[in-house]
């Protein structure tokens, strides 16, 4: 088989050199009882047409292609331009392992020592990692790591935070004695109360995570939020899940922030069902050595030319072991270069247009659906790329149902999220919607009245 | 340099007193263990520390370690220079890589340890 | 070509241009957000035609050794041949869909999730999986929180976990951030654990025992039944770190010998491409009684339909986004249905087979330290040379030859831990052992020459000291 390089008299050369009849003795440690079980109930090998054709069969099983969809809540339907799926696809990025041997792993490691440089370009920190696994992951992180430097055990929560984001922080940290307590949002803005936080900030929490854009889509008042922190000494962590935005906001240095994590799969990262994606990490540089995960630094060789090596490894699991500042190893490599890839595509100005695309696509979306009085934007002013649609005169369920009879999926609907929020959908708008896409759903919306 | 005034422990510290304060470092032996050193974590002055806490930490590119203090008292001064020079340590382990300074609590703790000849003996035996 | 190139950002220019993408078409007065809100101009961020993207990734490409290049004997990362085909189908459009999208409309994934799933329950015959865990590691904490949560729930949290010293680093960690201690259990002279130690070892404190199977010294834990017998007479549990399964795939199952955790890694013994440090694929396996415990969201299939629950009453919670790394798991499931019953075995019994050989051919001119049986992989040691492990390593560079692990297991002095897998062919492998002859050969001649190595390669040895004193993690333009 055609993975499988030994020929039938290699393995016989081999077994008379070790000077063994039956490879079946290699593996006299394991039990007799217990080895070579029966292969009844497992498939038989299939070849590459047989499997093209089974995967075919399996891929039309799928409809969702069939469907304009406007869903979004922390993964997002960005274009990707042909170079990053071409370079990407190069054996000599994908098929090697962690850069240990610094020599001949220079393209790995330039490359994410580059996409590090990118992180702290776009959300103003010194200092950023070559990645996590994803936005949920990299929130339990930034938590983790403003409890390790604080010395506290108690962290406080926005509410609006991506729901399964506050799943993962809480499976983390319900083992190791550190308590949660959530700050509140303001239905009717959507955005962190800010006097809750006010109140319940003391020098007892590690810190406080809020998202922006947060889950319901509203940009929260990051740099207020930071002064509030800062005030009871404690640290500002903001998790972002729709890393476009970072090309059309304030940098969070500039809003006081200590810490952000979040998702960056809208760097030319496909939406996959769901993975894999990209955590990233940015923060300031005191933290540095809590900072979990692979970090690339610049040195030189023999020869002074300049190199990159992984560096300040003393924080990691193959060093520190039971102390290190995380367990992660292998982390999201490939993705983190195909994002900056991605970036390195897009560059200063696609990226400044696209994000800023997004926005126009959502205020277009706004501005026109408000005439319609069968529902309601429940936050006009402050969104990014996603919208709360509130629906008026029908039951959710049929409202989706009659939108997916136009080959619409309207967005997520955010009853499996907020039991008062029983009626309204999450909707996102990327660079991907043209403004017939964008009519056709207003229209759509327009007939359930 | 002259080590007859040092005093040395199984884990590879020692101290020399000058006085009521207790100086501490590594020994040659332990630097050269370390390899290349990149960072120390030094404590902050004023912390009162009992004979055995770790006191320090000290971080090499493959290794990182907790160094033990000999001697109880409070820590009245720290190396600061090995925040920009962790070389230092290597370099001159006796004398420049000293790392911090105690107020010596009780004089007999050190009575108990190791002069430099029966460190030396010691090092024989476990190399 | 060996061309080192220039930060990315350096080769910046204003003004050019490397997409292109449809003009927006609305108005920039439809912006509804407050103008102090908006971020001017992303200082030095590049600015590349597409032409010099491409040259600069092509350039860096080339910098690499890779899988796809040559020999890889990386111990324990199984740095096995990543078949093409698997990559091109999970490239399918069909497969990328939203991850919240109605489950009617993604029907195709969640047969491939359920199916992936049965695969595993019959090659490890464990009761059921999780597919979330986006990498070893990350299995190994999803399967300590597990493991608490159970004893927990019999009112037994307990407090350790043991641990033997060839642990992969990632065991101890996961553990402590699973919130439990670590107590290291000695292996003993034949590199395994002993019945009779792990007596001394065991008291009602022990939630569990993390073993590696075969353990990083590639040797079988032949006692693994009778310590499995005797964790849970200790009402303890048996963990297995599966990162070394290529070594006993098809040969026999972790759920026959006792164990009631397992991890999986897909970017080793499944083939997925490692990615030059991820993503991989952890899945957890677990024993029936364990099954409440598994993270959510769980994915199951009755009389033909597919459902999701998002919420189990036992589960330990979610530990991943969405359905994990998807894209990962359509690989894994691609290769095994590609060597099926046929050839599954084959892969144990090849990439044995090349350990072997290795380990004879090499075992005259360098120390064995255990004796044992070996299964995939072979350490060796670098006592009684004039050379460290380090140097030889770096001569291997020059050869186009990937390096084994340094440096561990630690309970090996100057360790190399060689894995060939079962893709490698015995030229390859022949040449590998002939230019570890050379290397050992010139380095009693002339070891000034070995410590110097590499030569050929792009840079060479790298300041790791000054890396690690002056940090620069990140490009700054300096020019202005």
């Amino acid at each position: 088989m055609r993975y499988f390089p030994l020929t039938d008299s290699e393995r016989e050369e081999i077994k008379n050199f070790l000077e063994i009849k039956d490879t079946k003795e290699l593996f006299s440690d394991i039990p007799k009882d217990k080895s070579y079980y029966s292969m009844n109930d497992i498939p038989s090998a299939l070849t590459e047409d047989q499997l093209l054709k089974k995967f075919r069969e399996l891929a039309k099983k799928n409809k969702y292609s069939n469907y304009l969809s406007f869903l979004g809540a922390g993964s997002y339907n960005h274009f990707i331009p042909e170079v990053v799926n071409y370079l990407i696809s190069k054996g000599e990025l994908s098929t090697p392992y962690t850069p240990y041997q610094a020599e001949v792993s220079q393209g790995s490691l330039q490359g994410m020592f580059e996409y590090q440089t990118m992180i702290t370009m776009l959300t103003g920190m010194d200092v950023s990692n070559s990645s996590l696994y994803d936005g949920g992951t990299a929130a339990a992180e930034g938590v983790l790591l403003a409890l390790r430097k604080s010395k506290k055990n108690r962290i406080l929560i926005a509410s609006n935070l991506h729901p399964e984001y506050i799943e993962i922080i809480h499976t983390y940290i319900q083992n190791l004695n550190f308590e949660a307590e959530f700050i509140e949002f303001d239905k009717e803005t959507g955005k962190i109360d800010l006097n809750q936080l006010k109140e319940k900030t003391d020098e007892n929490c590690g810190g406080f995570i809020f998202q922006s854009p947060n889950f319901l889509g509203v940009i929260e008042e990051t740099k207020t939020i930071s002064d509030i922190t800062h005030s009871k000494e404690i640290f500002s962590i903001q998790v972002t899940a729709e890393a476009m935005s970072l090309a059309f906001l304030t940098p969070a240095a500039e809003n006081g922030v200590d810490i952000i994590v979040g998702e960056a799969q809208s760097f030319g990262i496909p939406i996959g069902f769901g993975g894999p994606y990209l955590g990233f990490i940015g923060a300031k540089k005191d933290f540095l050595r809590q900072m979990p995960g692979r970090i690339v630094g610049q040195t030189v060789d023999t020869k002074g030319r300049k190199g990159y090596v992984l560096t300040l490894s003393t924080r990691e699991q193959h060093i520190k072991r039971e102390k290190a500042t995380s367990n992660i190893c292998s982390n999201q490599a490939l993705c983190a270069l195909r994002a900056a890839i991605y970036l390195s595509t897009m560059g200063q100005k696609g990226l400044k247009e696209i994000s800023k695309t997004n926005h126009l696509n959502t205020a277009y979306f706004v501005k026109e659906v408000s005439k319609l009085s069968n529902i309601n934007i429940k936050y006009k002013k402050d969104f990014y790329n996603e919208v709360v649609l509130e629906i008026k005169n029908n039951k959710v369920e049929d409202f989706i149902a009659k939108l997916e009879e136009k080959n619409i999926i309207a967005g997520v609907p955010l009853k499996y999220f907020y039991s008062d929020f029983e009626n309204s959908i999450l909707i996102n708008f990327t660079e991907i919607h043209k403004k017939k896409d964008i009519d056709k759903l207003i229209n759509a919306i327009g007939e359930t009245e | 340099m002259n080590l007859d005034d040092f005093k040395f422990t199984k884990e590879h510290e020692w101290v020399k007193v000058e006085g009521d304060i207790g100086i501490i470092g590594i020994s040659d032996f332990a630097q050269k263990e370390f390899g290349d050193i990149v960072y120390v974590e030094l404590p902050l002055v004023g912390k009162k520390v009992k004979k055995g806490d770790a006191c320090a930490n000290i971080e090499s590119v493959k290794a990182v370690d907790d160094i033990y203090t000999p001697i109880s008292g409070e820590i009245i001064e720290v190396n600061e220079e090995l925040e920009n020079n962790p070389e230092n340590i290597n370099k001159d382990p006796n004398g420049k890589g000293w790392i911090i300074k105690i107020k010596i609590e009780d004089k007999k703790e050190i009575e108990n340890l190791m002069n430099n000849n029966q460190y030396d003996d010691f090092l024989n035996g476990i190399s | 070509m060996n061309k080192l190139q220039k930060p990315i950002f350096e080769k910046s220019r204003k003004g050019k241009i490397g997409y292109s993408f449809s003009p927006t078409e609305f108005s920039d007065d439809l912006i509804t957000i407050d103008k102090k809100k908006l971020r001017e101009d992303i200082k030095d961020f590049p600015q590349l035609s597409e032409v010099e993207v491409v040259r600069h990734y092509t350039n860096l490409a080339q910098l690499n050794h890779s899988v796809d290049s040559g020999f890889y004997p990386l111990g324990s990362c199984t740095m096995k041949y990543n078949p093409k085909i698997n990559e091109k189908i999970a490239n399918f459009e069909e497969f990328s869909t939203h991850p919240y999208s109605p489950h009617k409309f993604v029907e195709g994934n969640l047969e491939i999730i359920t199916t992936f799933e049965e695969w595993l329950k019959k090659i490890t015959a464990m009761a059921a999986f999780t597919l979330t865990p986006s990498a070893g590691a990350h299995g190994e904490i999803t399967g300590m929180m597990i493991i608490k949560k159970y004893l927990s729930s019999k009112g037994d949290p307990r407090k350790t976990i043991l641990i033997p010293d060839s642990a992969h680093g990632t065991n101890p960690s996961s553990a402590h951030f699973a919130g439990y201690e670590i107590i290291e259990i000695p292996s003993n002279k034949d590199g395994i654990i002993d019945v009779e130690t792990l007596k001394e070892y065991l008291n009602e404190d022990v939630a569990a025992l993390m073993m590696t199977n075969p353990n990083t010294l590639g040797i079988f834990e032949k006692n693994i039944c009778k310590i499995s017998e005797m964790l849970h007479k200790n009402g303890s549990l048996l963990y297995m770190d599966g990162a070394n399964m290529n070594a006993f795939m098809g040969i026999a199952r972790p759920g026959d010998l006792g164990v009631d955790v397992l991890h999986l890694n897909l970017h080793k013994t499944f083939s997925t491409p490692h990615g030059g440090g991820g993503p991989g694929s952890g899945p957890v396996g677990v024993a029936s009684y364990l099954i409440k415990y598994l993270p959510t969201p769980i994915v199951y299939k009755k009389d033909n339909n597919y459902f999701v629950k998002y919420h189990e009453e036992k589960s330990i919670g979610r530990v991943k986004n969405f359905y994990g790394n998807f894209l990962v798991i359509v690989k894994a499931l691609t290769y095994l249905m590609s060597i099926g019953k046929e050839y599954i075995r084959k892969v144990a019994e090849d990439a044995v087979l090349n350990a072997n050989y290795i380990r004879k051919s090499l075992e005259p001119f360098l120390e064995l330290p255990y004796k044992s049986k070996t299964l995939h992989e072979v350490v060796f040691s670098d006592n009684n040379l004039n050379v460290t492990t380090l140097d030889i390593a770096k001569s291997l560079l020059d050869y186009g030859i990937h390096p084994f692990t340094i440096y561990f297991p630690l309970i090996v002095h100057g360790a190399m831990m060689i894995e060939p897998t079962e893709t490698e062919s015995k030229e390859t492998i022949d040449e590998f052992i002939d230019v570890m002859k050379k290397i050992l050969e010139k380095a009693k001649n002339d070891p000034e020459y070995i410590k110097g190595a590499p030569y050929t390669t792009p840079v060479s040895r790298l300041d790791e000291v000054l890396a690690a004193r002056k940090h620069i993690l990140k490009w700054e333009n300096l020019g202005e």
